[in-house]
């Protein structure tokens, strides 16, 4: 019977099936950090059990960590608690730590790529709603609750029902200054913050076959924000070059072995999904949200529009009343006050690249506070080494550590209550970035161009 | 984990769709490392003002509505995966939610705490609303034998779907990872025989 990507790897780590047909399903790499662990491994020690397979979990500090003087004791008490914690479980359970001041640190979701810890036909969890970035390289990856965490790190398994499976296909050429941020915030106000519960998604199509793997891991990143398990995208000579030479990739006949294998990965020409859609790349716009949820999102060139649920009606006032804005207004020169470059959204290369070429030899509007926060140490070192830190610093804005920073404001990184966040992250949930802010999200070039124009701009007429 | 059988009690509404788990536990509040005292911060951001006065408006602060039942807008609990959101309803007080959408990992959450999500019909969902708001001392009774909820003092009874294996688990209270435990043996066979042309790492 034809099969998509998802039925291959699922059918290939269920381990066993039990009542309703729930599958145990088998992990094959588990992501942990501080915020969502320390239950888990508490849990461990209560039922005074072991990680059942530590060579397949792998920790990092990113989401509580400051962002600037790492090498540092970190000054916030109960941040500092955390990070030490997981310090301490990982050395009593025997579990690999990418911590604070190791030059692997960084966001979970791009340190796994950069280190080749990802790998395509892999099931991959984390508890943390991103680890969706993972299928970029064609992988069943999810984020999970730290019970579950608690049951990977005892038996590296989980119990799963299959979830439904939908194909969305991006096909043509993108404009001038559209991004694959773009495309993902363009297909999730299409099928709404909810459209996507209940189903694995698979991108497909040319335009998503002519992304970078940067570009696709900012694609899968998103797919929770339509409410999806996951999304994934079939491995090609992209995704094996990519892996190749990477620090925990097979290595030599191996890898060959490996690539031989991930080649019988992509969904089989006649397999069927419960439902498709199909977009025209030459539709997409630079995006910008207007609303609380990152489905509530537009083209630059069109108005926030009249609420058209009636049902809705009460959710939609409530979400502009707390952005400030109305219903027929245009985001084409509202002027902002901070802008956000960061996150496992587009903390990466070819994302600060994008920036540093933007901005070279130009300067960040008086009023703004501008700031880039790269995804890893290892991101980080590069930037420096291609002399990026010093084009950002010239044009005014503040490049510091990596961690998960004001994408979420758990650290000291917060937009204050009233004013206006262009940020390149991927939730513009009331108070995500901080209590009160006001958050747009939008590619990395759409945020660069608005810390240097002080409002927000079309990059496509720039 | 506590056992879920039947659940009488009135209950408070939220009228509000996709509401998000950064609403329901905001992430500065994520710095604990236990699963206790969340309830506190519960909604924090729509409870409370900034200097930690009460927002008069907000239903949890409005003392003709209580109850074990929380009766949301479609789309409850999306956006991060913190299983902290759970926590924090359940530590609140609340032992079920009801609403038309559940975000997948809030509602895998909730059935791990014993948290039970009563999902309805939006026109089902309407009429709870609409009783609650005719009379705050309307009840609802779920029971989970039967995969029913009722309006009390009405005859509106509507049925909802349940996963029988995690129907199991809490009627029983039962926990996941008691039976994953007991799979080790199956784990390890799968393992042996399902060598990828890859290694485990370090």
């Amino acid at each position: 019977m034809a099969k998509t990507l998802f039925d291959k790897i699922w059918d290939n780590h269920v381990v066993n099936t039990v009542e309703g047909g729930t599958a145990v399903l088998y992990i094959d790499r588990h992501f942990i950090h501080e915020v969502t662990s320390p239950q888990a491994f508490d849990g461990l020690a209560s039922r005074n059990i072991p990680v059942f397979r530590t060579a397949q979990t792998i920790a990092t500090a990113d989401h509580n960590v400051p962002t600037v003087n790492q090498h540092l004791p970190i000054s916030e008490p109960l941040s500092k608690f955390q990070v030490d914690k997981l310090i301490e479980n990982c050395d009593k359970y025997g579990v690999s730590l990418y911590g604070l001041g190791h030059p692997y640190q960084g966001i979970v979701h791009v340190i796994g790529p950069e280190l080749g810890i990802t790998q395509p036909g892999m099931t991959i969890v984390c508890g943390d709603s991103h680890t969706s970035t993972h299928g970029a390289f064609g992988c069943i990856a999810f984020g999970i609750g730290t019970s579950q965490v608690e049951q990977v790190l005892a038996s590296q398994c989980l119990l799963q029902l299959k979830p439904k499976q939908m194909r969305i296909n991006v096909e043509g050429t993108l404009h001038q200054g559209v991004t694959a941020k773009d495309v993902i915030l363009y297909i999730i106000s299409k099928l709404t913050t909810s459209g996507g519960t209940g189903y694995f998604v698979e991108y497909a199509g040319s335009t998503i076959r002519n992304l970078s793997m940067e570009g696709r891991m900012t694609i899968c990143n998103m797919s929770i924000e339509m409410g999806a398990k996951g999304g994934l995208i079939a491995p090609d000579e992209k995704t094996f070059d990519y892996v190749n030479g990477k620090k925990y990739a097979p290595k030599d006949a191996a890898f060959d072995q490996a690539v031989s294998y991930w080649k019988t990965l992509p969904t089989d020409e006649d397999a069927s999904f419960d439902v498709e859609f199909t977009f025209q790349a030459s539709d997409i716009m630079p995006m910008v949200t207007y609303g609380t949820n990152p489905g509530m999102g537009m083209g630059i060139r069109q108005s926030i529009p009249q609420p058209l649920d009636p049902a809705n009606r009460n959710s939609f006032d409530k979400s502009l009343a707390y952005m400030g804005l109305q219903a027929g207004e245009s985001l084409l020169g509202k002027e902002i006050q901070h802008v956000f470059i960061g996150s496992c959204t587009n903390s990466r290369m070819e994302d600060l690249r994008l920036v540093a070429e933007y901005v070279k030899g130009k300067q960040k509007a008086p009023h703004v506070k501008a700031m880039i926060v790269p995804g890893s140490k290892q991101v980080e070192a590069q930037v420096i080494s291609e002399g990026l830190d010093l084009i950002f610093k010239t044009a005014g804005f503040d490049f510091r550590e990596p961690g998960c920073s004001a994408c979420l404001g758990m650290n000291e990184d917060k937009i204050p209550a009233n004013e206006y966040c262009v940020s390149t992250s991927n939730r513009n949930f009331e108070g995500r970035q901080g209590p009160g802010a006001r958050t747009i999200l939008t590619s990395p070039l759409m945020a660069a161009a608005a810390a240097i124009n002080g409002k927000i701009i079309d990059v496509s007429l720039d | 984990m506590e056992k879920f059988t039947l659940l009488q009690s009135t209950a408070v509404p939220l009228p509000i769709e996709d509401i998000d788990t950064d609403q329901i536990i905001p992430a500065r509040f994520l710095k604990a490392t236990t699963r206790e005292g969340f309830g506190d911060n519960l909604f924090r951001d729509w409870r409370y003002q900034p200097d930690g006065s009460q927002k008069a408006d907000f239903i949890l602060n409005n003392p003709i509505y209580k109850g074990a039942i929380l009766v949301a807008g479609r789309n409850f609990g999306c956006g991060s995966s913190r299983e902290h959101a759970a926590w924090a309803i359940a530590d609140y007080g609340f032992k079920a939610v009801v609403s038309s959408f559940f975000a997948d990992i809030f509602k895998g959450n909730a059935l791990n705490n014993g948290l039970l999500p009563v999902t309805v019909s939006d026109s089902f969902l309407n009429k709870i609303f609409e009783a609650i708001e005719n009379d705050s001392n309307a009840g609802l009774e779920i029971n989970l034998e039967n995969q029913s909820i009722s309006i009390s003092n009405s005859s509106e009874v509507e049925y909802f779907e349940m996963d029988p294996y995690k129907k199991i688990c809490l009627l029983n209270g039962y926990d996941d990872i008691d039976f994953l435990l007991s799979q080790k043996t199956i784990i390890s066979t799968f393992e042996e025989n399902n060598r990828y042309p890859f290694n485990p790492i370090n």
